[in-house]
């Protein structure tokens, strides 16, 4: 088989059909609505989402609601670093600690502690503060999990080559622990950016403050419909394009895998 | 003398010695809080005394108001994970089996299943109204990719020997299924069904939290609006027992261990 024709048939083949599935079901919703079965009043054309992103865009003040999301998930996303990369060096440097308190972090990582976003409410108001740290407390158990599997997994070679340099601990960190398992952390730390997100997006709906979250539910009370799914399709946009910036990231970090 | 000292002074075992220390963390924790909830450093009732919170927990689990709302819950999640896990279960088992339709859908279920399902909620309102219809479809919605995904991945990493003896056996569609795959995939679909609960949960509580008259979501939301905080901590304690309990059942019951 040529390289022409195994590229016809892995990339574009699959992406044809991918995406003509997409434009056929948004065309098949198109005259559905238009043919009277799906109610126009539940469901609005695809045309008019797609003219309504303009509106949005323009009138809503889409970029400083970006700006919104972006800096509470920044701040949230610093957090989760400083302190789940700082936690779990603490563990792997105290194994009775981290015998005795990993499982905790990995059932808060289970729990559904967005659940929770009352309670932060009261503790520090409807403020951006309560998106910050939802978004740090649901991002932070990947974080701690995956900065312990990176240092205990760093090859015993690595730290014996740097105890016989007689490397200080806080050289053996910087110079061996830390470059070594730099990739695991990211994983962890890209793990921890999207539950962020998701949280930051999802308590801004909630508690109808800040950006992005914040506009859909504006958009939803006030019965602007299609409005109300460009901004949906705009949240989707915003979080695949995280999703793909972090993977590659992690992609270019783990160059090996 | 040392030797003898030794001998005498029998050394911890390493079991023992982690729950001391984690009995410690709990005192610790249990102490600085009712040191908060005494000194009035925090607003009032923000941090209750512990008794108030255990008083308020056991009038909480002593109504049957409580398992009522529960039960609309448990309805609500059972029935989405029904939905969303059989969906997720057939779209998986199609992608896993043929490379042309991973190739071509499998990378949208991949960067839609982080994106945050809330923001589908004004669209479930306006599909299945205000009740439990809305609930159920955001439970459905959430679990549904992290058990397709799971699964997807876990045909393809069947043995291929495993499947090879399938064919020599001339099975059918249905009998490859039943008798290869899914005993093949049990890891990963109950792998799948975990992540799936748990963000089902968190989908149909989140929903209930918003706009609901029933469930515990709705707990939450009306200890929170005439300010009940030791009642809102008794619904998140149970609430989250109850979350990392099934979490843990699912877990022991794929024999997948502690993970």
């Amino acid at each position: 088989m040529t390289i022409a024709a195994a590229i016809l048939r892995d990339r574009l083949l699959p992406l044809a059909l991918g995406l003509g599935t997409l434009v056929a079901a948004i065309a098949a919703v198109e005259g559905l609505i238009r043919a009277g079965f799906i109610n126009g009043y539940i469901v609005p054309l695809p045309t008019q989402v797609a003219a309504s992103f303009g509106k949005v865009i323009t009138e809503e003040n889409i970029l400083d609601r970006f700006v919104s999301t972006f800096t509470e998930a920044f701040i949230a996303g610093v957090m989760i670093m400083v302190t789940g990369v700082a936690l779990g060096l603490l563990l792997y440097r105290v194994a009775l600690l981290r015998r005795a308190t990993e499982t905790w972090v990995a059932a808060l990582a289970a729990a559904p502690t967005v659940l929770a976003y009352p309670l932060f409410l009261v503790i520090f108001g409807r403020n951006a503060w309560t998106i910050i740290m939802m978004g740090f407390v649901a991002g932070l158990p990947p974080v701690i999990l995956k900065t312990i599997e990176g240092l205990a997994g760093t090859r015993r070679v690595l730290i014996d080559v740097g105890r016989s340099l007689k490397l200080s601990s806080t050289q053996l960190f910087v110079k061996i622990l830390l470059p070594a398992s730099l990739p695991t952390i990211f994983v962890g730390i890209r793990l921890g950016l999207i539950f962020t997100l998701i949280n930051v997006v999802g308590v801004e709906f909630l508690i109808n403050f800040g950006g992005l979250g914040q506009l859909i539910n504006d958009l939803f009370e006030r019965y602007e419909l299609p409005e109300t799914y460009a901004a949906i399709c705009f949240v989707i946009l915003v979080s695949v394009l995280f999703f793909v910036i972090t993977e590659r990231i992690e992609r270019w970090l783990r160059p090996g895998d | 003398m040392v030797a003898t000292g030794r001998l005498t002074h029998p050394v911890m075992p390493a079991n023992a010695g982690i729950h001391v220390l984690r009995a410690a963390i709990i005192a610790a924790v249990l102490v600085i809080w009712e040191g908060l909830a005494v000194s009035g450093w925090l607003y009032r009732d923000v941090v209750p005394r512990l008794d108030v919170i255990a008083v308020a927990l056991w009038d909480l689990l002593s109504t049957r108001e409580f398992y009522g709302h529960l039960g609309v819950t448990a309805r609500e999640i059972g029935i989405g994970l029904i939905i969303g896990g059989v969906s997720g279960l057939v779209a998986g088992l199609l992608l896993g089996a043929n490379r042309l339709l991973a190739r071509a859908y499998e990378a949208y279920l991949y960067y839609l299943g982080p994106t945050p399902k809330i923001i589908f909620f004004p669209v479930m309102i306006m599909w299945f109204g205000v009740g439990a219809g809305s609930k159920i479809a955001m439970a459905a919605l959430s679990c549904f990719f992290p058990i397709a995904l799971s699964t997807a991945a876990g045909m393809r990493g069947i043995d291929k020997v495993l499947i090879r003896v399938g064919r020599s056996f001339r099975l059918n569609a249905w009998q490859m299924t039943t008798k290869i795959y899914l005993p093949a995939m049990r890891a990963p679909i109950v792998n799948g069904v975990r992540l799936g609960l748990g963000v089902a949960l968190i989908g149909a509580l989140l929903a209930e939290t918003r706009l609901s008259k029933e469930g515990v979501g709705f707990l939450v939301n009306q200890a929170y609006s005439v300010f009940d905080m030791p009642r809102m901590y008794a619904v998140l304690i149970v609430l989250f027992v109850l979350a990392i309990g099934i979490n843990t059942l699912i877990a022991k019951l794929g024999g997948l261990g502690r993970s």
